[in-house]
């Protein structure tokens, strides 16, 4: 098991953020509605931070996720990385979806990696031949360079987005709940692999999630949102570890009462 | 219920020491037999079924002995050889199939660019969706009148109506392939900066292939057709020959066979590029990549 170290925060002030978010409010139509996913939302992700973004479904996490790789206008408040807004999809925010169909089929595992590097002009082929296999290497899975995905399981498939993301070298790595379609084994062993890859090389990520033990897990910061629509209710810290904090409380306790203590009804869960 | 709750034992736990016996049934891969092997393999199956069928004619034809209705297989087969001996068939053949191939090809490049701008713009869309409602259940081959008026007898007329055969089964079939592909698809290809053309190229061909393909085995279907008819109308005025005028001038002097085996032409033809061209893209790109089982 690998006990990640919390890299400093709550030093917002001290560290301009990578990515900032401030008073977001996100919307899409669905059929004649206008549906208001997240209501002015602002956080701010430091370098090197494992941000997670935790809620149950209808809080706007996964819409809020794709708003920041491009894939949406918020229609009010901004968002900057590294200072420069937001705009169209690109490169420097790799996406990882929970969809096992995000890997091309008709590509191989390695050349999955090569398209994404050639594509996005970031290397020539020889280079990118070469840094797909490194990264391959990295998630262990040598031995299936030359596989085409239907061939993988859901969690190899997994592992296979996560290097073609990683091998890009972006400034921020999005997950939108990567781990949700596995087995619990599966799951388990996957979040240990990418702290211990996040060891390496302290990549930053936002990681979007609604299972509480995979939050406190994976994160050193954890945004809770409140559905329908979503709005912030806390951001906290987190040791990689279920821990009792000042007050006596385990972490997941804490979470789970900040998140649904509420005057709402059964139908805002 | 209590009785049974009562009776439930402690029983003690099994551990197994890690074993490799693979003897008996622990084998995985058993090899098949003869016969299940002989079974398996599609091509033999169809064989069966083809020399089962030939035979089924041979008998019918022998039993009606009247060879000016239905010839025999054998005579049949006699006078495909016999025209291919004196280059008669093999001539015909390759007449009727460049002419095919430049119609076919045409009809491809309308159809990409129709499909392109149905794509990247929603009035394209409409205009693909419109176009196709209404000519895509217009039969090729009632065009022909007025193909020749505009183009005149020759390969023109022909090339239209192939056009026109081809062009909506392609573009329809496309089109409805790249709307089917899924949306994460086309996010990893924004996210990796992919636009306009290259995102066509790169993304929407290869993930809408499965449809693609279907829309070049109908255009093909479609475009086979239409030119044996156009021939068999026009083709003994225009004095060209391809196959249909080779079916058509024999029946005019009702050399059945040579007419049978005309038509055992076109139905090779169309035998050879299913079986053999586009089974084996098939095998090579969508089976491979798990795309269609």
């Amino acid at each position: 098991m690998v006990s990640p170290s919390a890299p400093s925060s709550g030093t917002s002030h001290a560290i301009a953020p990578l990515l900032s978010v401030k008073g977001v409010t996100l919307q899409y139509r669905t059929g004649e509605q206008m549906v208001t996913a997240t209501y002015r939302v602002s956080f701010d992700v430091l370098k090197s931070d494992r941000f997670v973004l935790l809620g149950p479904s209808g809080c706007g996490k996964s819409t809020l996720l794709k708003a920041i790789g491009g894939y949406l206008q918020p229609v009010e408040g901004e968002m900057l990385l590294a200072g420069a807004k937001i705009g169209k999809p690109g490169p420097d925010r790799a996406f990882v979806f929970q969809e096992f169909d995000q890997l091309l089929p008709w590509k191989t595992v390695r050349d999955n990696i090569v398209f994404a590097l050639t594509a996005s002009g970031k290397l020539d082929k020889r280079n990118a031949i070469e840094r797909s296999l490194h990264f391959i290497d990295k998630v262990g899975l040598a031995k299936f360079a030359g596989s085409f995905p239907h061939t993988l399981s859901g969690g190899m498939k997994q592992r296979v987005a996560i290097a073609r993301a990683m091998a890009m070298e972006p400034q921020i790595l999005l997950m939108d709940e990567p781990f949700a379609a596995l087995d619990a084994l599966t799951r388990g062993k996957m979040q240990d692999d990418l702290l211990q890859l996040w060891e390496d090389t302290k990549f930053t990520v936002l990681f979007v999630t609604h299972s509480i033990p995979e939050a406190i897990r994976i994160g050193n910061r954890i945004l809770l949102l409140t559905p329908h629509p979503g709005r912030t209710k806390a951001e906290i810290n987190s040791a990689g570890t279920d821990t009792l904090g000042a007050d006596g409380e385990l972490t997941s306790a804490r979470i789970q009462r900040l998140l649904f203590e509420r005057t709402g009804s059964i139908a805002d869960v | 219920m209590s009785e049974n709750h009562a009776a439930h034992v402690t029983r003690p736990e099994i551990l197994h020491a890690p074993s490799n016996d693979a003897a008996g049934f622990a084998v995985t891969a058993a090899p098949l037999g003869f016969w299940a092997k002989v079974y398996a393999n599609g091509t033999v199956r169809k064989s069966v079924l083809l020399v089962l069928l030939a035979a089924a004619w041979e008998i019918y034809a022998r039993v009606l002995n009247n060879s000016l209705v239905f010839p025999t297989f054998s005579s049949t087969v006699g006078a495909l050889f016999e025209g291919i001996g004196t280059g008669a068939i093999p001539r015909a053949g390759a007449y009727t199939l460049s002419l095919l191939l430049k119609g076919y090809v045409t009809g491809l490049v309308f159809a990409a660019l129709l499909t392109a701008f149905a794509s990247v713009s929603r009035i394209g869309a409409d205009l693909l969706e419109t176009l196709t409602a209404m000519f895509n259940p217009l039969p090729s081959i009632a065009l022909l009148p007025l193909a020749l008026i505009w183009f005149g007898l020759g390969d023109g007329s022909v090339i239209f109506v192939l056009v026109h055969a081809v062009l909506w089964a392609v573009a329809l079939n496309t089109f409805a392939g790249f709307r089917t592909l899924s949306p994460t698809l086309r996010m990893v290809g924004q996210n990796y900066g992919l636009t306009s053309f290259g995102y066509i190229v790169r993304i929407l061909i290869p993930g809408a292939f499965p449809s693609i393909l279907t829309g070049l085995k109908v255009g093909w279907a479609f475009a086979w057709r239409t030119l044996i008819a156009a021939e068999l109308v026009f083709g003994v005025s225009s004095g060209s020959g391809g196959l249909g005028w080779y079916i058509f001038e024999n029946k005019n002097q009702l050399r059945i066979p040579e007419v049978f085996a005309g038509l055992l032409t076109v139905i090779l033809f169309g035998l050879f590029v299913e079986n053999v061209i586009f089974r084996t893209i098939e095998q090579r790109t969508v089976r491979r990549w798990g795309m269609q089982h």
